[in-house]
């Protein structure tokens, strides 16, 4: 299957035994200069890059105190080494949060601090030479932003905004990422990181309604472009393309006929996913979020929901006001911005939808927490949430749930292994070793509790295990869209799925008849 | 990187992907299969010549499940779901058979 080993899953995480440099050789694509042009960075590395590598740090260091603070505050206490997922599954020393941090801060130390500037060799300074850089490239994209290691140091640094940081100083002497930064330009070019022109998209919508109206008999709808709808629903364009994805967009759009909503899709803004916060480019990030801002107030829609993706949501629960608001010209009755699990959950709660739970009866399920929801989120306005509301989701709609480990979920939970513009196939050996702790976790409910199936809110969650399981001896289609449950166990009215729980229908005692029916069935069984 | 037939040589980008979509011919499409290890039968080619008719109309691979139905529509029921699909193109019918297609490979959080 491929050149290096899958680890070997046992029955407890072990901290592994350290291999120096065993990861150095994992470095993604460097973007070619169409790309990094495209975003209106260098082509190519420039010739004076350790001066404008220094340049660009101290403007960082000017505009985010946050950076300098967590550069400043690491007293190496250590509480942060084996927490990192792509440590725990590759074993390299410079997987460790601390470590990682380190490369950064050895830099800024030589130029930005009087002990680094005078005596160097006391507080471990040191020039960004080409052997560091090196370092850079390879080690801070191999850290997925998680923020798992942030939970546990004592003063809270964040090796996400370091890392997004370097990747910032990178890009900005010339040496970008392919996957993240070709992406941001289809992006700005056709409206979603995909590429998917508004004609194909028309196309994949009007397909998946066929779907629906198959399986239910039932003309569900997609709406696209529908000036004036009610609400405009952004989601991943993965959900358009592939699988379990887009079982999850059948999902909300069957909640949403439930409901009887007005709703509608924007080709214009086709994408809820924010790669730019992956690359740390603040410029990028309201550039990419402007199009949802722009495309909400053309279509004169009153809210916005999104769909199921991690770190779109952290961006619009996080940063989209001050980045792009106010979103004025929203209905201020509703949360803004809303999550299709807070929409489904509230619908739940007030009775508005039939589930047959029974409906997902094959299937036992786990859930995967998604990093950036669970560490920069919250969901109905209450601490926790974000936890507590796909859950709700999911135990409405399905009779068998287990949870994982304690120390495996909510905010401690692991990353999938993909996330933060690290889901490429060139980097597909890190991916499989940075799965290892979720893996563990995983196959210990599996093992003991039967689960057959994790439920994921997030686009690269899903890919990524779609692509990782099988290295570990699980099914790919084992990993599902929690709207993909929704979608199973939905009762719409008139649907085939109604005439097979209620008979005919023809009568207002039909449910009643039928249970009368079962009984007598079950007399004579 | 770069594939050559007969002394002409078609480049491609670092995972194997032609750069010139124009320059595909068949005999390309074979040799980049040969490439990823696999043998192109008639199945594999309806599901290539799928693809390029579908990339002809909207300048982008059809979604999974647009090629699953199609696929199914058009040769038979039994071929119509991703078994099928991963059991011809083991890496991804997304992935590795747009690349014998010659056309750009698929990005985003897929």
């Amino acid at each position: 299957m491929a050149d290096f080993d899958t680890p070997e899953l046992k029955d407890f995480l072990e901290t592994p035994a350290l291999c120096p440099g065993s990861m150095e050789h994992s470095k993604p694509f460097v973007a070619a200069p169409v790309h990094q042009e495209a975003l209106g960075f260098p082509g190519e590395l420039v010739e004076n890059w350790q001066e404008k590598a220094i340049d660009r740090m101290g403007e960082l260091l000017d505009t985010n105190r946050a950076l300098r603070v967590y550069l400043d505050s690491c007293v190496k206490c250590g509480a942060c080494t084996d927490k990192c997922h792509y440590f725990l599954g590759t074993g390299d020393p410079k997987n460790m949060p601390v470590a990682r941090q380190d490369l950064f801060r050895k830099v800024y130390r030589r130029n930005f601090t009087t002990a680094g500037k005078y005596v160097p060799w006391l507080v471990g300074a040191e020039d960004l030479t080409e052997e560091t850089l090196d370092d850079w490239y390879s080690y801070f994209h191999q850290c997925s932003q998680c923020r798992r290691c942030s939970v546990y140091c004592p003063y809270g640094i964040d090796t996400a905004e370091i890392s997004m940081a370097a990747r910032d100083i990178m890009d900005h002497i010339g040496i970008g990422q392919k996957y993240s930064n070709e992406i941001i330009g289809k992006l700005h070019k056709i409206g979603n990181n995909l590429g998917l022109p508004e004609p194909a998209l028309a196309n994949t919508l009007e397909g998946l309604e066929e779907d629906i109206e198959e399986e239910t008999g039932i003309a569900v709808k997609l709406p696209l472009d529908v000036q004036g709808a009610e609400i405009l629903l952004v989601t991943p364009s993965a959900d358009f393309f592939a699988e379990p994805h887009v079982d999850g967009l059948i999902g909300y759009a069957k909640v949403f006929h439930a409901a009887g909503a007005s709703w509608t899709i924007s080709s214009y803004a086709s994408e809820a996913a924010n790669f730019a916060m992956f690359i740390g480019s603040q410029e990028q990030m309201r550039e990419v979020a402007q199009r949802i801002w722009q495309a909400a107030r053309d279509l004169g829609v009153k809210r916005i929901i999104l769909g199921e993706c991690g770190h779109a949501w952290r961006v619009a629960y996080s940063f989209w006001d001050t980045l792009v608001g106010p979103f004025d010209f929203l209905d201020p009755a509703y949360p803004m911005p809303m999550h299709i699990c807070e929409y489904t959950d509230d619908l739940i709660n007030r009775e508005k939808l039939r589930l047959n739970k029974a409906a997902n009866d094959e299937m036992t399920l786990t859930f995967h927490d998604s990093c950036n929801v669970a560490r920069a989120t919250s969901m109905g306005g209450r601490p926790g949430g974000q936890f507590e509301i796909p859950r709700a989701v999911i135990k409405a709609v399905c009779n068998n749930f287990h949870d994982m480990a304690d120390d495996t979920i909510h905010e401690a939970t692991f990353c999938c292994g993909g996330g933060g513009g690290l889901l490429t196939d060139d980097l597909t050996e890190l991916r499989v070793k940075g799965a290892k702790p979720r893996m563990q976790a995983l196959n210990a409910v599996v093992e003991d509790h039967g689960v057959t199936h994790m439920a994921a809110i997030c686009a690269i969650c899903k890919s990524q295990f779609s692509k990782v399981m099988p290295y570990y001896g699980l099914e790919m289609d084992a990993i599902v869209s929690l709207h993909q449950l929704v979608s199973n166990a939905i009762v719409l009215e008139g649907s085939i799925q109604e005439e097979e729980l209620d008979g005919t229908g023809e009568d207002d005692e039909a449910g009643e008849s039928l249970e009368a029916e079962d009984e007598v069935a079950a007399i004579d069984g | 990187m770069a594939y050559e037939i007969n002394g002409e040589t078609f480049d491609a980008d670092e995972e194997g992907y032609i750069t010139d979509i124009g320059s595909w011919n068949e005999g390309l499409a074979d040799l980049i299969a040969l490439d990823e290890k696999i043998e192109m039968t008639e199945e594999h080619w309806e599901v290539v010549n799928f693809l390029r008719e579908y990339y002809d109309e909207y300048q982008i691979a059809p979604a999974v499940r647009v090629l699953t139905k199609a696929i199914g529509k058009k040769f038979g029921k039994e071929k119509g779901n991703n078994k099928y699909l991963y059991s011809l193109f083991p890496y991804g019918p997304a992935k590795q058979a747009c690349k014998i297609a010659g056309l750009p490979k698929p990005t985003g959080c897929i």
